[in-house]
């Protein structure tokens, strides 16, 4: 039963890595670990957001 | 995050390295080869006689296979050395931005989403006129000598130079000239691309109102998500993405009322009011913030495209249908193919680019995936295991084509010109190639998937729609033939569009950047002259091409798919020639030949394309040929078919000087590259080796497996290192 758990979490955590939302998950380990109160998602978004807009972007292929 | 620990955990021991095989393997392997073969044999033998699309299916599997586990692993240990007590850029610069450690099976499908688009949809389509077998040996031998090594290489020395690009390579490695030539000819090239792709959307929505219904709703339905992603509930992105599919599916089953409706007049467009509106829309995405359209938009054509070659993959094996194309056909000897002219060789190899070689994924494999590699041997699943995936779904595409019935397969892919564009005058047509179907079998057709006409629908998006329709039909039952060649539709329209977007965001990026060098303010992008001027630019190139195309009497695919395949070939010289370049400077010119195969095959194929287009006196090859022959009945006074007027004749001879020169200059760069090289060749075997701008080695402090499936040392490694990491209280959330 742990080991199907474990192996839930670990999708789980693969499909959040592909979206970027692991993005968040880290930021507020992150913050937890050293004890900072984190900004709202929403700020946080509009940061990452405002990241994108300036980054050359991935290409896509023919 | 690792780096921001000054306790340093136990250095790695190198992983994954070659190992002797033990007797488990070699019977597995062993097991792998004899199917393999089995497969190869059966293909190579049947004529004339029903021979079944799974062996295509399994000769690929089995050759990826082999060529994974071996020539790959020989690549990554014996030729590039990958060193994985080596810290990789990611794990260096880790900024949580475009520098990122990332899972390999994450980056897997990043990399995969980024380089697979419609070219390996397409090309195999069109390759289908030569009959299904010399697509199907050139996409599974190109792939493993020629293609899937260059993405791996490239990917591998673009990682040791902190991520840097193709271009950027090609000037520090090369040198000046060949620099500015290999800039010149990715912009090109890329325009082109653009142009042919935007094309086959064009082709494939004219005349169809369901299609253009269902596209349509897509801007609303990406721009709805990018408002929630911003506004409702920031963030949630597998949340939107659901939506956005469902919201999708919906817009597919409607279009099927666009009649009942009573907008289905409105939504009959004529290729040129599509091309206006392509243009516009390509302008209008390029420049609103990413957030509003692209990003979503992005979103689901990834999902889309891994999920339906996954159901392509599945519909195939429960489908199991026969082959109805020739192994080979007369057009291969003969070159007098409708839907491209020229014989076997040079043009199937220029016709299938992706999925075999494409010089296209130089430019991905130099970009966004060398930041995020966690482990050096990693390139080999990432970037050779990427590039056997494409190169599935162009085996994947040609059994499509190869499934429907070559009279129809022909009728669809023959231009109007010559097609007359009637069931009767096209059923005549098809007769005089030597195939048979009755003007009624051609109604039909057109009627069992809702579309006005199937008739001279080029540009093989219509196509393979029609081929996917048959085997989701037949695996999974349930009579929804029309609902499943517009989902294919959607398909591909949606990331060729993905595509436009991007890569108009991309053209514009790098011109602003070349400017930038003569007038710095220019590069500024966040500067809304140079944005908004850089972004009209590009669209203004290629929505011309576009147009070009779109309104050529000859037939625009026809005309401009050569040039692009041959394009994005030289793009592939190039990128193999900066490949072959590094390991001589690295003082490895005993392995120059892994690279140097696929390049050698590539020059000679898009040399001897490059000089039949140009210099062919075969009108239907020779773009100046074929500009003479017009020119001369222009003076004449007579008009040619196709051209029914003046301004045809002088369309013609005008687009074909267009097309000669464009691909003139296109071989011109790369042999200006190549000799470039040729020169530091030449150097680098005299001195040993040269000094390159590869980065310093610096201890990596990270554990990862590197293959798909971790091994039971590498989890065991991992455990350990996790466990010595969390002692030390390095960040323990990765």
């Amino acid at each position: 039963m742990t080991a199907v758990l474990e192996m839930a979490r670990t999708l789980r955590r693969r499909v959040r890595e592909l979206t970027g939302e692991a993005r968040w998950d880290d930021y507020l380990a992150e913050c937890a670990e050293l004890g900072e109160q984190p900004m709202s998602r929403r700020e946080f978004e509009r940061l990452r957001d405002d990241e994108r807009e300036h980054l050359p972007g991935e290409g896509r292929c023919c | 995050m690792s780096t921001q620990s000054t306790h340093t955990p136990p250095p790695p021991a190198p992983m994954g390295g070659p190992r002797r095989m033990d007797a488990k393997s070699i019977a597995i392997w062993g097991t792998v080869a004899v199917v393999g073969a089995v497969c190869w044999v059966v293909l190579a033998l049947s004529r004339g006689e029903e021979v079944s699309a799974l062996w295509i299916l399994f000769a690929a599997l089995a050759s990826y296979a082999i060529a994974y586990r071996f020539y790959a692993r020989f690549i990554a240990y014996t030729v590039l050395e990958v060193d994985d007590t080596r810290a990789t850029p990611a794990e260096r610069y880790d900024n949580g931005r475009d520098f990122d450690v990332t899972h390999r099976h994450v980056l897997f499908g990043h990399h995969f989403a980024a380089i697979a688009g419609a070219g390996p949809l397409v090309g195999p389509v069109l390759a289908a006129q030569m009959g299904y077998l010399p697509g199907t040996i050139w996409i599974i031998v190109g792939v493993i000598f020629a293609g899937a090594v260059q993405d791996m290489v490239v990917l591998f020395f673009s990682m040791r130079r902190d991520g840097k690009s193709l271009g950027q390579m090609v000037r520090e490695e090369i040198g000046v000239v060949g620099g500015i030539a290999a800039l010149i000819a990715v912009f090109a090239i890329m325009i082109i691309i653009l142009a042919v792709l935007a094309l086959v959307v064009v082709n494939a929505l004219a005349e169809s109102p369901w299609g253009v219904f269902s596209i349509g709703l897509t801007i609303p339905i990406a721009l709805f998500m990018g408002y929630y992603l911003r506004v409702l509930r920031p963030g949630r992105v597998s949340e939107v993405t659901a939506i956005g599919v469902g919201l999708l599916l919906l817009a597919i089953i409607g279009g099927g009322y666009v009649d009942q409706m009573g907008i289905e007049e409105a939504l009959t467009l004529s290729k040129e009011q599509l091309t206006f509106a392509l243009v516009v829309y390509g302008f209008v995405a390029s420049i609103l913030p990413v957030w509003m359209l692209l990003t979503p938009r992005d979103y689901l054509s990834t999902f889309m495209k891994v999920g339906v070659i996954v159901l392509l993959a599945v519909g195939l094996i429960l489908a199991a249908p026969v082959l109805q194309q020739e192994a080979v056909t007369d057009f291969a000897r003969e070159g007098t193919g409708p839907v491209f002219a020229g014989k076997l060789f040079p043009f199937v190899f220029i016709t299938i680019a992706c999925g075999a070689l494409s010089g296209f994924h130089a430019l991905i494999a130099s970009g966004t995936t060398p930041k995020m590699l966690a482990k050096e041997s990693q390139v080999r699943m990432i970037g050779y295991g990427g590039m056997l995936m494409e190169s599935f779904v162009a085996i994947s595409a040609l059994i499509a084509a190869s499934v429907i019935d070559p009279g129809l397969y022909f009728a669809m892919n023959s231009p109007a010109g010559a097609t007359g564009a009637d069931p009767a005058t096209a059923a005549e047509f098809i007769a005089g190639l030597g195939f048979s179907i009755t003007p009624d079998q051609l109604t039909q057709a057109a009627a069992a998937v809702e579309e006005q006409t199937l008739i001279s629908r080029t540009g093989g998006a219509p196509t393979l729609a029609l081929g996917m329709s048959q085997i989701f039909t037949e695996a999974f039952g349930g009579g929804l033939a029309a609902f499943w060649y517009h989902f294919a539709i959607m398909f591909e329209a949606l990331f060729i569009l993905t595509a436009v977007d991007a890569g108009t965001r991309v053209g514009r990026f790098m011109l602003q950047d070349t400017v930038g060098n003569l007038w710095p303010r220019y590069a500024d992008l966040s500067w809304k002259p140079a944005s908004w001027s850089a972004s009209a630019v590009v669209v203004a190139l290629w929505g011309y091409m576009l147009y070009v195309g779109v309104t050529d009497p000859l037939g625009g695919i026809n005309q401009l798919f050569p040039l692009f395949g041959i394009a994005n070939q030289l793009l592939a010289a190039i990128a193999l020639t900066l490949c072959v370049t590094l390991l001589i400077k690295h003082g490895k010119v005993k392995w120059a030949w892994v690279p140097g195969i696929g390049l050698a095959w590539d020059l000679i194929v898009t040399m001897t394309a490059s000089y039949q287009k140009v210099f062919s006196d075969n009108p239907a090859i020779g773009y100046f040929t074929q500009r003479e022959r017009y020119a001369d009945a222009l003076d004449a006074g007579e008009l040619l078919a196709p051209a029914t007027s003046v301004d045809q004749m002088e369309q013609v001879v005008f687009n074909s000087t267009v097309n000669g020169t464009l691909q003139s200059i296109f071989a011109l760069l790369v042999l200006v590259v190549v000799a470039n090289a040729f020169v530091i060749w030449f150097r680098a075997v005299r001195a040993g080796s040269l000094p390159t701008t590869e980065v310093p080695r610096q201890e990596s402090h990270l554990v990862q497996p590197s293959d798909f499936i971790a091994t039971a040392e590498e989890k065991e490694a991992v455990r350990e290192w996790e466990t010595a990491r969390r002692g030390t209280g390095a960040g323990s959330h990765r």
